[in-house]
């Protein structure tokens, strides 16, 4: 009786340990389920089936109240949002999961910068969306982006970055320059070393502590951005040392660079966020997206100061895709609900919010910018500005390895010449050092 | 490993012991019952096999998450390193051999980052640990609210890596931080504390330093308190003055654990990562445009992660793994020595 009892104990804790030890594997296993929500579909109340949305900083969807909207109209679909604040961060965890084929949200977004990775290299693993959709709503340029060599599309487009210069006023007229904003843009057109010489005009009698551009980067990715040519050509082959956009941008970036005319910021970066609220630089390439941070981070200082006038060059700067992985396990409501949610319609909405620009030209006409966003860039007619570049914009090519290749050119070559006072040759030796490095040549 | 060993065998030993050579000992302890008579009972030997297997089935919890999450991608690590990976086709992976490795010697990228996390670690471990006996000896003496103190030491111990870079990288901005603020007051030109090559390595171990020197001190100064006070009164009669009390005495009865600090902390400046990774801010695994901090750790992210060659990455890691293991071996010879001449 006695030894029985002892056993059983035994027999207790042995599965106790083994209980532990399956618990915590399955743990493991069950926290990837929750991620992929496809597998609880069937277990919230009533068969509802629950969509899940992964995307990176902030698209606005949530914001803009679309999910509550798409709810009410779906009473079957919820919709939960997995957000990972940074790209670099949210892309190589949705390469593995796309690969492993398990662990993807039901909609993936995609960055324009992993876009061409994306369709070279998992083309197979997303749904093709051509079909399901009138890809004419969209820019021709976009939907090329995210077409595959095969024709099929796995991505619908959700906003683009048009680009604009934001400039402060008040500084503008400190320092003697022109103020009003169609006369600027007629200063500068046509050619991004012209912004840089207003910035010249500008240093001369630039008002105590203030510069004309936030960074030598912001220009380089601005000019870079309206050049036909990037880093690969249209079979994919890197180009990007004898690419005439990234001559171009990189000379007017080392003009900037090697003046005084640069608070040598690092965009994003926490000291940038600073600049913007004591104002320490006067104009900054904006593509659409950038509209709210810059309202959101110069605050009620920045109120009234702020214009905004027309880049140089018609340029794109960011934008993204909504993707379904095949992996998905409720294809068919992804599917209707991506279409849904980057339908004009809808991204008008988002625009409203926070002025991420459409990528379907058939919402352009009906654009609102938030009332307030409008007063505080002094009444500027933002859409306009913002969807004749878009119109405008060239065709361009991105690479797979896009993303490294001009992070190895901003943060390696123009920082050195920017912030360590090494000559532009020297710079451009250091990126092509690094590139290669990233090429794995 | 080494002590899991010894405690394996050590929970073997001590059920052998309680198995039936002593039972009156067995039973008296722990009320177990004798065990059955007769060598073939199967009761006898499903007791006997019970208490040969248990100890392993206790521990095995561990050795099953070790191998599932440590072992095995150690070696599926060891795997990739020998071929040509990309993070965007990992199923397409073609042989290397010892490519990578071949690489990584004549990449100026890795011994520069070979050699700042050597020198982080120098002018990171060396001050914490100076500091943190220092400290530790401070807090030995009879203090008013000695806990309060020792609480307070550990807090930025306690406190996230993010949360304590971000405070850092502000106070280090170029523009308006604090420290340049402080030296303008001082009469010396700010400091790019993020681009230049000594500037931003003093930086980063700044944070190493403030996060770790307090635990370090707890545990010199747990050693300490263990230290005879007959010790330190023999040496009061011998006219020995508190300096010297810390040379001669307290100093040399802490070597095994200043070695033990040292073990540790040269592992974690080896792999040191966070702080230099948040430190950059954007684009951080670049370790600065010259990549004047890059660590070894920011290298293999960045290889891995940023550029998508995981291939060279798993190279990188395993090349790491070989350094701690040179630096381990180095260390046993050192303990041995020690030992000896003790």
């Amino acid at each position: 009786m006695r030894t029985s009892t002892r056993r059983s104990h035994r027999v207790v804790a042995l599965a106790a340990v083994a209980a532990l030890a399956t618990g915590l594997l399955a743990g493991c296993a069950s926290d990837d389920d929750n991620s992929s929500g496809s597998n609880n579909g069937g277990g919230n109340a009533k068969g509802k089936t629950t969509l899940t949305v992964g995307t990176f900083g902030v698209f606005g969807y949530k914001q803009a109240g679309l999910y509550d909207d798409y709810m009410k109209l779906h009473p079957d679909i919820s919709i939960k949002e997995n957000v990972t604040t940074r790209t670099d961060v949210y892309w190589p965890k949705v390469l593995t999961r796309l690969q492993a084929g398990s662990g993807t949200d039901d909609i993936q977004a995609i960055e324009v910068g992993n876009i061409t990775e994306a369709v070279q290299t998992q083309g197979s693993k997303f749904v093709d969306l051509g079909k399901d959709v009138d890809k004419s709503q969209w820019l021709e340029w976009k939907n090329a982006q995210a077409t595959t060599t095969d024709g099929k599309l796995i991505g619908l487009g959700t906003d683009t970055g048009p680009m604009a210069i934001c400039y402060r006023k008040d500084l503008f007229k400190k320092a003697g320059l022109e103020t009003d904003r169609t006369k600027l843009a007629a200063q500068w057109k046509g050619d991004w070393a012209k912004y840089v010489d207003v910035g010249k005009e500008y240093m001369k009698k630039a008002p105590k502590g203030t510069k004309y551009v936030d960074s030598a980067s912001s220009v380089y990715n601005a000019a870079l951005g309206g050049g036909s040519e990037r880093y690969y050509d249209k079979d994919g082959k890197v180009i990007w040392d004898k690419s005439d956009g990234v001559k171009k941008a990189w000379d007017v970036a080392m003009t900037v660079a090697t003046s005084n005319m640069s608070a040598k910021l690092k965009q994003f970066d926490k000291p940038w966020d600073q600049g913007y609220a004591n104002g320490t630089f006067a104009t900054v390439a904006c593509p659409a997206w950038m509209i709210g941070y810059i309202e959101q981070k110069s605050g009620d200082s920045g109120k009234g100061n702020w214009d905004v006038a027309a880049a140089p060059t018609a340029s794109n700067w960011g934008g993204s895709f909504l993707g379904v992985p095949t992996a998905s396990k409720h294809q068919k409501e992804a599917v209707a609900l991506a279409k849904w949610l980057t339908a004009p319609e809808q991204q008008a909405k988002v625009f409203a919010k926070q002025a991420s620009f459409p990528s379907t030209p058939s919402a352009f006409a009906t654009l609102k910018p938030a009332a307030d966003t409008t007063a505080y860039f002094s009444n500027a007619p933002i859409t306009q500005i913002f969807a004749d570049s878009a119109k405008t914009i060239p065709i361009q090519y991105f690479g797979i390895k896009d993303q490294p290749i001009n992070t190895a050119l901003t943060d390696v070559g123009i920082l050195q010449v920017e912030q360590k006072g090494k000559s532009p040759a020297q710079g451009w030796d250091a990126a092509k050092n690094e590139i290669k490095d990233v090429l794995g040549q | 490993m080494s002590s899991s060993k010894q405690a394996l065998a050590q929970s073997a030993a001590s059920a052998e012991a309680a198995s039936g050579t002593q039972p009156g000992a067995a039973r008296g302890a722990h009320g177990r019952g004798t065990p059955p008579p007769g060598p073939d009972s199967w009761r006898s030997r499903l007791y006997r096999w019970d208490m040969k297997a248990s100890p392993y089935a206790f521990i095995s919890p561990f050795f099953i998450i070790f191998g599932a999450f440590s072992l095995i991608p150690l070696l599926y690590t060891a795997w990739y390193s020998l071929h040509n990976v990309q993070l965007s086709s990992l199923d397409q992976q073609t042989w290397a051999g010892l490519d990578n490795y071949r690489n990584l010697l004549t990449s100026d990228f890795f011994w520069n980052a070979l050699k700042n996390t050597f020198t982080i670690g120098v002018i990171s471990t060396v001050p914490q640990l100076m500091a943190a006996i220092g400290l530790a000896h401070l807090l030995n003496y009879r203090l008013r609210g000695s806990t309060v103190w020792r609480v307070v030491m550990l807090t930025p111990y306690a406190t996230s890596v993010a949360a304590a870079t971000l405070v850092f990288t502000l106070l280090y901005s170029w523009d308006g931080g604090m420290i340049n603020w402080f030296l303008h007051f001082v009469g010396i030109d700010p400091v790019n504390w993020r681009e230049s090559d000594w500037g931003s390595q003093f930086a980063v171990s700044s944070i190493v330093i403030w996060r770790w020197t307090g635990y370090n001190a707890l545990i010199y100064l747990a050693a300490m308190q263990a230290i005879p006070a007959d010790l330190y009164e023999s040496a009061s009669i011998d006219g020995a003055n508190r300096w010297q009390q810390f040379l001669h005495v307290t100093v040399p009865q802490l070597r095994p654990t200043i070695l033990f600090t040292v073990v540790v902390s040269t592992i974690g400046a080896t792999q040191l990562f966070g702080e230099p990774l948040l430190f950059g801010g954007v684009s951080g695994s670049k370790g600065g445009s010259e990549h004047q901090y890059q660590t070894l750790g920011l290298y293999m992210y960045d290889q891995g992660w940023i550029i998508g060659n995981l291939g060279k990455a798993s190279a990188i890691a395993w090349s790491m793994f070989l350094i701690l293991l040179i630096v381990a071996v180095i260390n046993l010879l050192f303990t041995r020595r020690m030992r000896k001449s003790q």
